[in-house]
C-alpha cells in the first residue's frame, strides 16, 4: 500500500465509529430540535425558553460551573504541584486521590446524600457531638444554599480528579532545567509556578479546563440525587422534558443549548489560555 | 570583588561518592575552567557552587560570604546551561529581562540593559522571537545574555558550547572569551573538551574520580601533569609513556638508551615525553612504525616500542613507512617521570633516597 494512504486508512475506523455514533444522532437530535410538525422553526426553542423553569435550570447550571470548576482548578494545581514534589509514594497519592474517579457520578450523589440527609452522617454526629438538639432536615426547600453547597461539595469532591490526572502528567512534561534557571535567576517557589509552571502548563490547563466544564455543564446524576426537583438545571430538564413530559423536540432543543454553551466556552477558554504565535510549548 | 572559595567539599548520593575533599579558589576575574571525562564530578561541583545541590560536607564562600544556606538567588550568580534553558514561553527580551524583572530593577533599567547585552552577543535583531524561533546558536546567545545581564559577581557555566557544532563552537569560544574578560566576571567553567579549556582557562582543574588532580594554568598543565593521569589525558596525542629501570643513582634505562633522571629509591619508574618533544636522529629510542598518518603540518607516526604504544609528530618531508625501524630522540628537558606506584610526578631536584 502506498505510504500516503496509510493515514486515511488508520484514521477510516475511528471517522466511521464518530459519523455512525456521533455525528449521526447529532444530525436527528438538531432535526428533531429545528422542526415543529409542519416545517422547520425555532419554535421549540421559544417554548423551552419561556418556560418558567428555563431561567432557574440555566442560572442554577451556570452559577454550578462557575463555582465549581475554578475551586477544582486551584485545588488539582495545588494536589499536582504537591504530588510532584513528592519523593517516595507518590503513586499510591495519585491513586488514593483518583478513587471516587472510579465511582458513578450518581453514586457518589447517593455518597453525599448519606452524609446530608435528616438521618445522615453529618446530623448524627453533629447530634451526638451535643451541637444540635436533634437531627435537623439540611437538605429542603427553605435551604437553597445548602443544597447548592452539597452539590457543589460532592462534584468537588467527585470530579477533581480527573484534571489532577491531566495536570500531572503536563507538569511533568516540563523540564526540571526550567525550573533550575528560574532559581538561579531569582524566582522563588511562587515566582516559579506563575512564571514558568502555569505559562508552560497552558496546553494541560486548557485541556483539563475544556473537559471539566463541558462536564460541568452536563451535571446531572449528583444533582438528581441530592436536590432532586429542588434544584433544577439544563440536564434534568431535558431528562423531565424526554421521560416525562414524552416531548422529545423539546429535550432535542434544550441539548442544543447546552451544546450551544459547551462549545462557546470551549472557545473562550481556549482563546485565554492560546500560546502566542512563534511560543512552542 | 568576587573570590570564591571551596572549602574540604564533598558530596555523596546514596553510596557513591561523586566529589571527594575538593578544596579551591579562584581569584577575582578569573576565568576557571573544570576539566574531566564525564562523570568525573565537575557538573555536581559547578551545582554546589550555584546551590542546585548541596554538599554533603565542607563550605562554599564567594566574597568573603559563606553561601551553602543560601537559595541560588541570593549568591550574586548567573548560570549558563548545557541545554540553555532558554524559556520558550517568553521572547528574547523577556528571557534576558527575566532575572532583572525577578530582582526588580526598574523597567527603565531593564529595558537598557537588555539592549546593550543583546547587542552585545548580537542578537538585537531577535529580540521579539521566541526560543522555538532560533538556532542552537541563537539559544546559545540568548543564555550567555540572559546571564551577563544580571552583571553577577560570578558566572558560571555547564558545558555551554558542547550542543554546538564544531564551527560554531569555534566562533562562540573566541567570543565568550572576549565578552567574559570584557565583563570583568569571575567565571568557572565546566568542560571536557580540552582544547576548549586550554583556549579559555587562566587557569585549569583537571578532575578525576571526584578529586581535583591538578590546577595550573594551561601552559603548566601540559608541561608539568602533576599526575600520570593528566599526562595521559590532556593533549592530542597524549604523552608517550615507557618503563624506564634503575641503571645507577640518577640514571635510567629507556628502551635501550640510558637517561638522567631523578635519584629516587624506585627501581622502576614511568619516563614519559610528548609525540612533539621527539625528533628522527641516527641513534636513539628504536621504534618500529606501524601507522603513518600524513596531517598536512606534520606526521603522526604511531609505532612499537618494546611492546608499548609511541606516538611521534615528525616533519611532514620525513620519508617514512609502515613497517620501518626509526630512532627517535627526545627533547632532554621535556622528559617527564612518574612513579608507578601512584602516577605522581617525580621531579628531578627532589632527592628521596
Amino acid at each position: 500500500m502506498q505510504a500516503r494512504y496509510l493515514p486515511y486508512v488508520l484514521i477510516a475506523p475511528v471517522s466511521v465509529f464518530l459519523g455512525l455514533f456521533f455525528l449521526y444522532p447529532f444530525y436527528l437530535v438538531a432535526q428533531t430540535a429545528f422542526y415543529d410538525g409542519a416545517g422547520w422553526s425555532l419554535k421549540n426553542f421559544q417554548e423551552v425558553t419561556s418556560y418558567w423553569k428555563f431561567p432557574i435550570s440555566f442560572k442554577n447550571t451556570l452559577w454550578l460551573a462557575a463555582v465549581v470548576v475554578p475551586i477544582q482548578l486551584a485545588l488539582a494545581l495545588l494536589m499536582a504541584t504537591m504530588v510532584n514534589a513528592m519523593k517516595k509514594g507518590r503513586d499510591l497519592v495519585l491513586y488514593i486521590w483518583t478513587i471516587p474517579l472510579g465511582i458513578s457520578d450518581l453514586a457518589a450523589g447517593i455518597i453525599w446524600l448519606a452524609i446530608f440527609e435528616q438521618s445522615g452522617f453529618l446530623n448524627s454526629m453533629m447530634h451526638g457531638l451535643g451541637f444540635i438538639d436533634r437531627p435537623t432536615a439540611l437538605i429542603s426547600y427553605q435551604n437553597p444554599t445548602l443544597i447548592f453547597v452539597a452539590i457543589a461539595l460532592a462534584e468537588i469532591w467527585r470530579a477533581t480528579a480527573i484534571m489532577l490526572v491531566i495536570l500531572v502528567a503536563g507538569i511533568g512534561l516540563i523540564p526540571r532545567e526550567y525550573y533550575e534557571a528560574a532559581q538561579v535567576f531569582g524566582a522563588g517557589r511562587w515566582k516559579q509556578f506563575l512564571r514558568i509552571t502555569l505559562p508552560l502548563l497552558r496546553p494541560s490547563l486548557s485541556t483539563a479546563l475544556v473537559l471539566r466544564v463541558i462536564l460541568a455543564f452536563e451535571v446531572f446524576a449528583v444533582v438528581q440525587a441530592l436536590g432532586g426537583t429542588l434544584f433544577p438545571v439544563l440536564m434534568s430538564e431535558t431528562y423531565a422534558y424526554q421521560f416525562e413530559l414524552l416531548n422529545g423536540s423539546a429535550a432535542a432543543a434544550v441539548a442544543l443549548i447546552i451544546l450551544g454553551i459547551s462549545i462557546a466556552s470551549t472557545i473562550v477558554i481556549l482563546r485565554v489560555l492560546r500560546v502566542p504565535k512563534g511560543a512552542t510549548i | 570583588m568576587a573570590e570564591i572559595k571551596i572549602k574540604n567539599v564533598a558530596k555523596n548520593f546514596a553510596s557513591y561518592q561523586a566529589l571527594n575533599d575538593i578544596n579551591l579558589t579562584v581569584s577575582d576575574q578569573e576565568f576557571m575552567v573544570l576539566l574531566g571525562a564525564s562523570g568525573c564530578g565537575k557538573t555536581t561541583l559547578l551545582r554546589i557552587i550555584a546551590g542546585l545541590e548541596t554538599a554533603t560536607q565542607g563550605e562554599v564562600w564567594i566574597n568573603d560570604r559563606r553561601v551553602d544556606h543560601l537559595p541560588p538567588k541570593d549568591r550574586g550568580i548567573a548560570m549558563v546551561f548545557q541545554n540553555y534553558a532558554v524559556f520558550p514561553h517568553l521572547t528574547v527580551f523577556e528571557n534576558i529581562a527575566f532575572g532583572l524583572r525577578m530582582h526588580k530593577h526598574p523597567s527603565a533599567e531593564i529595558t537598557k540593559r537588555v539592549h546593550r547585552t543583546a547587542e552585545l552577543m548580537h542578537i538585537e535583531q531577535l529580540l521579539k522571537r521566541y526560543s522555538g524561533e532560533l538556532s542552537g546558536g541563537q539559544r546559545q546567545r540568548v543564555a550567555v545574555a540572559r546571564a551577563l545581564a544580571m552583571e553577577p559577581d560570578v558566572i558560571l557555566m555547564d558545558e555551554p558550547l558542547s550542543n554546538l557544532d564544531a564551527l560554531l563552537r569555534l566562533e562562540m569560544r573566541a567570543e565568550l572569551k572576549g565578552v567574559l574578560a570584557e565583563s570583568k566576571t569571575t567565571a568557572i567553567y565546566v568542560t571536557h573538551d580540552q582544547v576548549e579549556a586550554m583556549s579559555l582557562a587562566d587557569r585549569i582543574s583537571v578532575m578525576n574520580q571526584g578529586r581535583i588532580v591538578q590546577a595550573s594554568d594551561p601552559v603548566d598543565i601540559y608541561r608539568n601533569p602533576a599526575e600520570k593521569f593528566v599526562a595521559g589525558f590532556i593533549g592530542n596525542p597524549p604523552m608517550n609513556f615507557l618503563v624506564a629501570d634503575k641503571q645507577a643513582d640518577g640514571r635510567w634505562n629507556v628502551a635501550g638508551q640510558s637517561y638522567d633522571g631523578p635519584s629516587c629509591a624506585e627501581n622502576t619508574l614511568d619516563f614519559a615525553i610528548r609525540p612533539e618533544d621527539v625528533v628522527l636522529a641516527e641513534t636513539g629510542i628504536s621504534a618500529k612504525v606501524n601507522v603513518v598518518e600524513p596531517l598536512g603540518v606534520h606526521l603522526l607516526v604511531t609505532c612499537d616500542v618494546n611492546g608499548a604504544q609511541f606516538r611521534a609528530t615528525l616533519d611532514s618531508d620525513a620519508n617514512i613507512g609502515r613497517g620501518d625501524t626509526i630512532a627517535l630522540q627526545p627533547q632532554l628537558d621535556r622528559i617527564r617521570w612518574f612513579e608507578p606506584s601512584n602516577g605522581m610526578r617525580q621531579s628531578l631536584e627532589k632527592n628521596d633516597v
